[in-house]
């Protein structure tokens, strides 16, 4: 049988797991983003706390994700369901590049810029809502998109621990040794990764200021080749 | 025009010092023992060679720094005790860089202050215009615009009109023209020196530039190592005996010839 048709014959399980998986990363984007944009500001504020809080994040990140999830298992009230301790060591990976890159975006706002806005008389919070944000949103966007992309792959591993997901077919292929059952969780995921990248990318364009254009960027470590690779391999 | 002493100071330094750590993380006084008044409507320049502590004096006016010893009185106030926020809306600043924001138009930068002190909308639309045609800047063509698409002269002049958008009684300025070409400067210094005379507001200007101390001040504080060396009325100072303000003086004679054989060689600025 060709891939094809493989393809065509299962779609309603692919349809079901893409969704499943689109849930799962959705869902840790909402809780990374909701904690590493806050976190990504106060390591801006707080110098103090920028070691502890970005040393935390790296070391997260260098947690093997099997082994993440293994440790989770025994957890009370995470492990009884295999999707909350997913979602939780998912967002544990996507943190990093968000705080990073608020805390980044935030440092490369202009000092004039700020300097002037604080001699005008606008308070901390007035800079940071209505200078220091928008001019750090494409950066801080490029950040969401690393990680997003990262989750993508990351995510089909959670299949192992019954959350469900693209992983599943990719797990089951590998039991079976088919290529087509590989290929069936590996080719939706990459898909995903690269509308995901294409579509943030779009919206990190679109944000950023004109006259920023000649201003460093490297904050904007572009998601790279090797994750989207990862996405599929995985 | 020399200050009448019985005019009341607008602001005042009392025996102020700051410190701060330097290069090297020792503590080091930038200024020491600073005394100083500021007369209503007296454009006064703090000039004197980098590090001397001018920025720092002027940034102790509005707070963005607090003295470490002494007090800055503004309007006979202490600017510690002023609410920081309130004492800055009052207070009109031009940096060197304009510092405008880049995400603004020209119109929403220059309407800042009014919009923070929430000033209705037809008014504020109203002040934008009418500084915009107060710097020499057509309102039409202006407002819509981004400051990355300006050439830095007028730049600076979007940079003065926000700094006036909410009439101030006291304007700041570190080195306005500093970062404009030659005959930019020039002419941006002619006109302001003309606003100036239309608007009579309190100015504090920064500068190491002796012909513009000269030209825009009507008073000069030299200031020197952190502290003040002496002030004068700029026809006093080129006289002066004070060996700094001598220097300056000579700098100022011997520049006159070369800067105007360097402007005549140079092929049309931007504005």
């Amino acid at each position: 049988m060709s891939l094809v048709a493989f393809f065509v014959q299962h779609r309603l399980e692919i349809l079901q797991s893409t969704g499943e998986h689109v849930w799962l990363v959705g869902l840790t984007m909402l809780f990374s983003i909701a904690f590493g944009i806050p976190l990504g500001i106060v390591v801006t504020r707080r110098p103090w706390l920028s070691k502890p809080i970005l040393g935390g994040a790296n070391i997260a990140e260098t947690i093997p994700s099997l082994a993440l999830f293994g440790f989770l298992l025994p957890v009370p009230w995470l492990g009884d369901r295999a999707s909350r301790m997913t979602i939780l060591a998912l967002t544990l990976y996507a943190l990093l590049p968000i705080i990073r890159n608020t805390a980044a975006g935030i440092s490369s706002v202009d000092p004039a810029v700020r300097e002037a806005a604080c001699g005008m008389g606008m308070t901390g919070r007035q800079i940071l809502w209505h200078v220091e944000l928008p001019l750090s949103m494409s950066t801080i966007i490029a950040g969401i998109r690393v990680a997003t992309v990262l989750t993508i792959g990351i995510a089909t591993i959670a299949a192992a621990v019954g959350a469900g997901g693209l992983g599943e077919f990719i797990f089951r292929g590998l039991a079976m040794v088919d290529n087509r059952l590989i290929l069936a969780g590996a080719i939706p995921a990459a898909v995903l990764a690269l509308s995901a990248d294409f579509l943030l990318g779009l919206l990190e364009r679109r944000l950023r200021p004109a006259s920023s254009s000649a201003r460093s960027r490297a904050a904007q470590t572009p998601p790279n080749s090797q994750q989207i690779a990862g996405a599929m391999g995985s | 025009m020399t200050p009448e002493p019985d005019r009341e100071p607008i602001i005042e330094f009392r025996n102020v010092t700051y410190r701060a750590p330097n290069g090297d993380g020792r503590e080091a006084d930038i200024l020491h023992s600073f005394n100083l008044k500021v007369l209503r409507g007296e454009t006064l320049v703090l000039l004197g060679r980098s590090g001397a502590g001018k920025t720092t004096a002027l940034k102790l006016i509005n707070r963005l720094l607090e003295p470490t010893e002494g007090e800055v009185l503004v309007e006979q106030k202490s600017t510690v005790t002023w609410d920081a926020t309130t004492l800055r809306r009052r207070i009109g600043y031009v940096i060197q860089e304009t510092g405008l924001f880049p995400h603004y138009t020209i119109a929403e930068n220059i309407a800042l202050v009014p919009r923070l002190e929430r000033w209705p909308p037809k008014r504020i639309e109203a002040r934008v215009d009418e500084l915009l045609s107060l710097v020499g800047l057509a309102a039409k063509e202006f407002r819509k615009r981004y400051p990355h698409e300006l050439s830095g002269g007028q730049r600076q002049r979007v940079g003065v009109a926000r700094a006036l958008a909410a009439d101030p009684s006291i304007l700041l300025m570190d080195e306005p023209f500093g970062a404009l070409d030659p005959l930019t400067r020039t002419e941006l210094r002619q006109e302001f020196q003309a606003l100036q005379q239309q608007l009579g507001k309190t100015v504090v200007i920064v500068t190491h530039d002796i012909q513009e101390a000269v030209l825009l001040g009507t008073r000069i504080a030299l200031l020197d190592a952190g502290r003040l060396a002496g002030s004068f009325a700029p026809r006093d100072f080129l006289d002066s005996n004070e060996p700094l303000a001598a220097t300056f003086a000579a700098q100022l004679r011997e520049l006159g010839n070369l800067r105007a054989a360097k402007e005549s060689r140079k092929p049309g600025g931007s504005s």
